[in-house]
């Protein structure tokens, strides 16, 4: 069992979300950073779908009841247990009755925090992401609140015996980490690679042009759903009303005002506007920790790269699945 | 039909380009063809208006087979032999839902505006609005939402400039020639007209919605009465 003693900004349940259900205009969701979870989640013996805890500018402190494995990735947060620095990217053994807290965001903006065993909340639709809009999923449909007690399954063999090991060495954490920013082949900071989109013929040379040239600046207009930049307006080359379609996270839309906004995992199934680039799916993390004002430029890439290095960074993670088999403390 | 990337996780059929009943019936079709038996690496397939798109994992196409420097063209080619010869057309004959809508004032704070826009009396909107058989084109925006075709051209009204901060879940709205019916407590700037006392959105059933696309729906008029006693039965 663990208690929310706070509860944080804005501290949700989430796994790798609710595909399946688009059709139904239920949005697919899940953690905005779906390889931070799967790491972290990799790092405690859990499935890559395990739930998590994604926290926001200021995460949760939470208190254990009992002896578990935990592993936090993201970004830069004051995380403590105890008086003590707890160091994200790697194993880390919480003692019975030990406090955690996250502080706040030092850099970056939201990071996730997994569990041995998973979050135990009932599956809606066959996923325990939060989905706050229609109040399902996660713990009670909502963002956590002061005194929610989160109940844990049962964490897997791998778990038992990290902790054992580190029982053993009276060590708090392993030595060994998996760092989510090392896999695969990774933009330079402050650039995302993208591809164009369905409607980039629509857009005038210039607009074309400036998309790809210009940096963006992020704003406070910015959740779950997407991000929207400033920067110089996107016009398209003769006005057109677009037939509503499907839309993906990633994907990069341009209203009329012509700043465009980037789409993250809680967007909704059918979007409106022009749909002028697609954010490659390896680099569309990136979005989850941009604060206001951070600068961004667009790379453009061809679909084929964007796929080479999204089987990039899939094989490397498998590569350290397999390789984790072999470490314990 | 075309087939367009969108994003490196999805490719867009594109069976027409305009809002119509024949492009719906093609889109339901297409979309029939393509789950009708899983495609490799395919993780959903979303109808719209004129689109339908297939949602897809790199990596568990290249399981299937894909060359790693030509997963789109791969599945691109999977998708558009399935298209070419769909499944026998089961004769899918379409639902007819029958949704209650209260249009009375408490529900239908815009019936007034609706009325004025059209030249009409307000029982005259009711009248028209429930008369028609709509068509569910797509759902989409929040769970269940029916985008629905069908409105009477008298009864088109522009929407809010200014959308609501929050519309109650069940209200019957019109924006511009679409009318709908919000499932959930969201924002919207359509013109609200009434409200219905059933459930759009259902997580625990299956399908979790009450409406799908293709379906057909008409609105029964019901009184203040009949809605406190379906809401409390349901």
């Amino acid at each position: 069992m663990i208690h929310v003693r706070k509860p944080g900004l804005l501290t949700t349940v989430q796994d790798l979300g609710r595909p399946g259900y688009q059709r139904y205009g239920i949005v697919v969701g899940g953690a905005l950073d779906r390889l931070a979870a799967r790491a972290a989640n990799l790092i405690v013996g859990n499935d890559d779908n395990a739930a998590v805890l994604e926290m926001a500018q200021t995460g949760p402190e939470l208190h254990f009841a009992r002896e578990t494995l935990v592993a936090w990735c993201g970004g830069d947060f004051d995380a403590r247990v105890g008086n003590e620095p707890l160091p994200p990217d790697r194993a880390v053994r919480i003692a019975a009755g030990e406090t955690v807290g996250f502080g706040f965001a030092r850099a970056g903006l939201r990071a996730w925090l997994a569990i041995a065993g998973g979050i135990d909340e009932p599956t809606v639709l066959g996923s325990r992401s939060t989905y706050r809009r229609a109040g399902v999923g996660g713990h009670r449909g909502r963002p956590l609140v002061e005194g929610d007690e989160l109940k844990v399954l049962p964490a897997g063999e791998r778990a038992g015996l990290v902790l054992a090991a580190l029982r053993g060495q009276h060590r708090r954490a392993t030595t060994w980490t998996v760092r989510p920013d090392t896999l695969g082949q990774p933009a330079a900071a402050g650039v995302v690679r993208a591809v164009r989109g369905p409607e980039w013929e629509w857009f005038g040379p210039e607009a074309q042009h400036v998309f790809f040239a210009a940096t963006w600046k992020a704003t406070r207009e910015a959740d779950r759903m997407g991000v929207r930049l400033d920067g110089p307006a996107l016009a398209l080359a003769r006005p057109r009303e677009m037939i509503s379609a499907a839309v993906n996270a990633g994907v990069v839309q341009v209203p009329p005002a012509g700043r465009p906004i980037v789409l993250l995992p809680s967007r909704q199934s059918i979007g409106g506007y022009p749909r002028l680039a697609a954010v490659a799916a390896a680099d569309v993390r990136r979005f989850a920790q941009l604060r206001p004002g951070d600068p961004v430029r667009f790379q453009e890439i061809s679909l084929a790269e964007a796929h080479r290095l999204y089987l990039a960074r899939e094989r490397d993670l498998n590569r350290v699945r397999t390789g984790l088999a072999r470490m314990l403390g | 039909m075309p087939i367009t990337p969108l994003g490196d996780m999805a490719l867009q059929i594109e069976v027409g380009d305009t809002i119509d009943e024949p492009t719906h019936r093609r889109v339901q079709l297409a979309w029939r063809a393509l789950t009708s038996a899983p495609l490799p690496g395919v993780v959903e397939v979303v109808p719209a208006y004129t689109t339908v798109t297939v949602y897809y994992d790199p990596a568990l196409v290249v399981e299937a087979g894909a060359p790693e420097n030509g997963v789109a063209a791969w599945l691109g080619t999977r998708v558009a032999e399935r298209l070419k010869a769909p499944p026998k057309a089961d004769k899918v004959k379409p639902r007819l839902v029958e949704v209650p809508v209260c249009y009375e004032a408490e529900f239908a704070p815009d019936l007034a505006l609706v009325a004025k826009h059209a030249g009409l009396k307000p029982e005259e909107v009711v009248r028209l609005h429930s008369a028609q058989q709509y068509l569910v084109y797509m759902i989409g925006f929040a769970p269940g939402f029916p985008y629905l075709g069908g409105l009477p051209k008298v009864l088109e009204t522009p929407r809010h400039a200014k959308p609501r901060m929050v519309i109650p879940p069940g209200s019957v709205a019109i924006g511009g020639a679409q009318t709908g019916i919000y499932p959930l407590a969201t924002p919207g700037g359509w013109n609200l007209i009434g409200r219905t006392p059933l459930r759009l959105f259902r997580p625990e059933e299956d399908p979790p919605v009450l409406l799908c696309a293709g379906d057909n729906v008409k609105f029964r008029p019901i009184d203040r009465d009949e809605f406190a006693r379906l809401e409390a039965a349901r």
